[in-house]
């Protein structure tokens, strides 16, 4: 039951747990006992990279059509030949033969080896580095489809690498905004308490008393619907902040109107620290443990909410790809019975969530002096 | 407790006077209106849009706009006419809240008759099997995206057959009997609410779990036990009661969190509610229809907020207001 073997006395000592360990080496000890949180984290960062080098790993770009291959199952890769032959990963290539029904057989003649670090299309690795080198491909009048193709022949999986781009980044950058929106008005509110508190919790309230999504959906009617879409993008991360920031103040508030009666604020005061430096220096700081839990358990809201709105149509556009909008061709019931492989994207949002939910619950354990004992 | 009710009803007023404006305001700063569609048109003559314009208010100021909409409200319980139906928004709206009612209190109660048993289950079984596996599947449900599971159960449905792809009833509804309308419905019922009933029962589910072993440590709960009480009457009596609390206050909050997320869900299966109301509102920029879902949706979520205070006066005589 105790984390025996440790070598720490468990909880309740401080003494001890404080000898050669700093409070972040202690905070690893914890994490990485849950290994839900550990895998949770692990996930993440395959995602995150995979997202950063999606120009690389995808064999082709977000937007390369091929109307010969429309709706084209995922490619089967083998590794024995029709004669039974062993070969290297290998796939054959496919002809459409029934056009109404979208059924493709495989031409068995010919083999096309799975190839590292082929050249395919011109791009620019991480947004710099110009070249021509993919992770993988085949041979050029074939194409390979991990997670088959979509109703313009466009790869699955190419797509879902570079929406991934846009669904993930989305809840960083969301909650950099939101928290520090959150973080300054809840603590200015808590802080100076009286009008200035009133009047921000009362701004708050009319925030948090529409459901989400009316809100959401409300903004965004603000904004006219044929712009850019990288200005789409800023535009669904700010609606998403402007909509999510109210609760976070108001749970700082709450933590700021009991940090503020400490000795260590009131001797601040008295030095004649200024009231935002006393904020941002003093009392924030002691809800860091919390923020950090809340923030990772809120990226699957922004994640969530950018598929919302565009999977309704009302975010990223085509022929840009986010997950959202990679569901949309889902919406009929026949693309959706026949071509169940387009459903692929809300697999990877599922999983992006769950991590994040591991992720946070472990960050919690690990992060509360409390639980540790009671997990003992 | 009248006073509490009075206090809240009051404090109701301007949080929606709030709503209203953003509301009011957020369209005013989007592009174009209902009519600048219908400009486009060369079949229709500036004159008659003008006309058309007139007759809807729209070339007043925005204030003024407000001003009589809000009127009409206080006066009238009138709220507009939606451009696009031709229709009173008050009716066009309520036949579609009723059918988002249906489905968020049928996913609430399913939500509730399973969370509360599940969760003292594995709150009583701590540790063992039972506790882990609901544990796994409650974060598993926790993080399905609803727009997923939607399309999962369709392809489910699509597949097997078993069940009814979208809208509320048959195409032959009209021609069934009475038992057979019901079972209609019902059938029709399944889907939806199991999508939304799948994300609130994890959550729900894990609370009353925590609670029930935050009360279980309590002293009175070991006074009972030591009293010789036997352990199902100190669980059910003693322990659950006090644990099922915080959950009643969470009863308020979840028909709100239920609103939003039918939205999705009524889209993907075309379930004639207010969020596909909404939808088709905010495209064809139907300004009252959007002003009243947005007003309607956010009276749900305060008087639930409201229900969920009162709730837990009652229950906890500690309380008071």
């Amino acid at each position: 039951m105790s984390p025996a073997g440790v070598g720490v006395p468990p909880g309740g000592s401080p003494a001890g747990a404080a000898v050669g360990q700093g409070p972040w080496r202690l905070f690893w000890r914890h994490f990485r006992k849950s290994q839900f949180a550990v895998a949770g984290g692990i996930i993440l960062v395959v995602f995150y990279t995979c997202a950063l080098l999606a120009s690389f790993i995808a064999p082709y770009s977000m937007t390369l059509q091929d109307r010969e291959r429309f709706y084209h199952p995922p490619s089967r890769i083998h590794v024995r030949d029709a004669g039974g032959r062993w070969h290297a990963p290998f796939i054959y290539g496919t002809r459409m033969q029934d056009r109404a029904r979208v059924i493709y057989v495989e031409d068995t003649s010919v083999r096309y080896p799975v190839r590292t670090f082929v050249h395919g299309e011109p791009h620019k690795l991480l947004w710099l580095i110009p070249t021509d080198r993919h992770l993988f491909g085949v041979r050029a009048p074939e194409r390979i489809f991990l997670m088959g193709s979509d109703q313009f022949g466009r790869d699955v999986f190419s797509r879902l690498l570079f929406g991934g781009r846009i669904s993930l980044s989305v809840g960083l950058f969301g909650i950099l905004i939101t928290y520090a929106l959150g973080l300054l008005l809840g603590g200015i509110a808590g802080y100076y308490g009286g009008l200035v508190d009133n009047v921000l919790m009362r701004f708050s309230e009319v925030f948090m008393s529409v459901p989400a999504l009316y809100l959401i959906l409300a903004l965004r009617a603000a904004f006219p619907d044929d712009i850019p879409s990288d200005l789409i993008y800023l535009m669904i991360i700010l609606i998403l902040s402007l909509v999510l920031w109210a609760s976070l103040a108001r749970i700082i508030r709450g933590m700021v109107l009991s940090i503020r009666e400490n000795e260590y604020v009131t001797a601040a005061e008295a030095l004649g620290m200024s009231s935002m430096r006393i904020i941002v220096r003093h009392i924030l700081p002691n809800t860091a443990s919390f923020v950090i839990v809340a923030a990772t358990l809120s990226v699957p809201g922004y994640i969530l909410g950018e598929v919302a709105l565009s999977f309704l149509g009302a975010g990223i556009q085509e022929p840009s790809a986010s997950w959202g909008n990679m569901l949309q061709q889902a919406q009929s019931v026949r693309v959706l019975r026949s071509f169940p492989w387009i459903l692929v994207p809300g697999v990877f949002i599922f999983l992006t969530v769950l991590a994040f939910n591991f992720l946070g619950d472990g960050l919690r354990d690990a992060l509360d002096p409390k639980k540790v004992e009671g997990k003992a | 407790m009248p006073q509490l009710i009075l206090k809240r009803l009051l404090h109701m007023i301007p949080v929606l006077l709030g709503i209203s404006l953003l509301t009011f305001l957020v369209m005013q700063l989007a592009p174009g209106d209902f009519l600048s569609q219908m400009e486009l048109n060369p079949q229709v003559s500036p004159e008659a849009i003008a006309s058309m314009r007139e007759r809807f208010g729209l070339d007043q100021p925005w204030f003024v706009q407000y001003a009589i909409w809000l009127k009409n409200i206080f006066f009238h319980l009138d709220f507009g006419e939606s451009f696009s139906r031709h229709q009173p928004v008050f009716s066009v709206l309520s036949t579609a809240l009723g059918n988002t009612f249906i489905l968020a209190a049928t996913a609430a109660t399913l939500t509730w008759v399973l969370a509360v048993p599940l969760g003292v289950l594995a709150a009583v079984k701590q540790h063992s099997w039972i506790d882990k596996i609901s544990s796994l599947v409650a974060f598993l449900g926790l993080s399905v995206p609803e727009v997923f599971l939607a399309l999962l159960l369709i392809l489910f449905a699509a597949k097997t057959g078993w069940f009814p792809v979208g809208d509320m009833v048959s195409l032959n509804h009209e021609q069934l009997s009475w038992a057979g309308k019901v079972a209609d419905r019902l059938h029709h019922l399944v889907l939806p609410a199991l999508v939304l009933t799948t994300v609130p029962l994890a959550g729900r589910m894990r609370q009353m779990r925590a609670n029930l072993l935050d009360v279980l440590r309590a002293d009175y709960v070991t006074t009972a036990r030591a009293k010789g009480l036997p352990e199902r009457t100190v669980i059910v009596k003693h322990a659950v009661r006090n644990a099922l609390n915080p959950l009643i206050t969470l009863f308020g909050y979840t028909l709100g969190a239920l609103l939003s997320g039918a939205f999705l869900v009524e889209v993907v299966m075309s379930w004639p509610g207010l969020g596909r109301i909404t939808i088709e509102a905010l495209i064809s920029r139907d300004l009252y229809l959007i002003m009243g879902s947005v007003m309607m949706a956010s009276t749900v979520l305060i008087v639930g907020n409201l229900v969920a205070d009162i709730l837990l006066a009652l229950t906890d005589p500690r309380i008071q207001v």
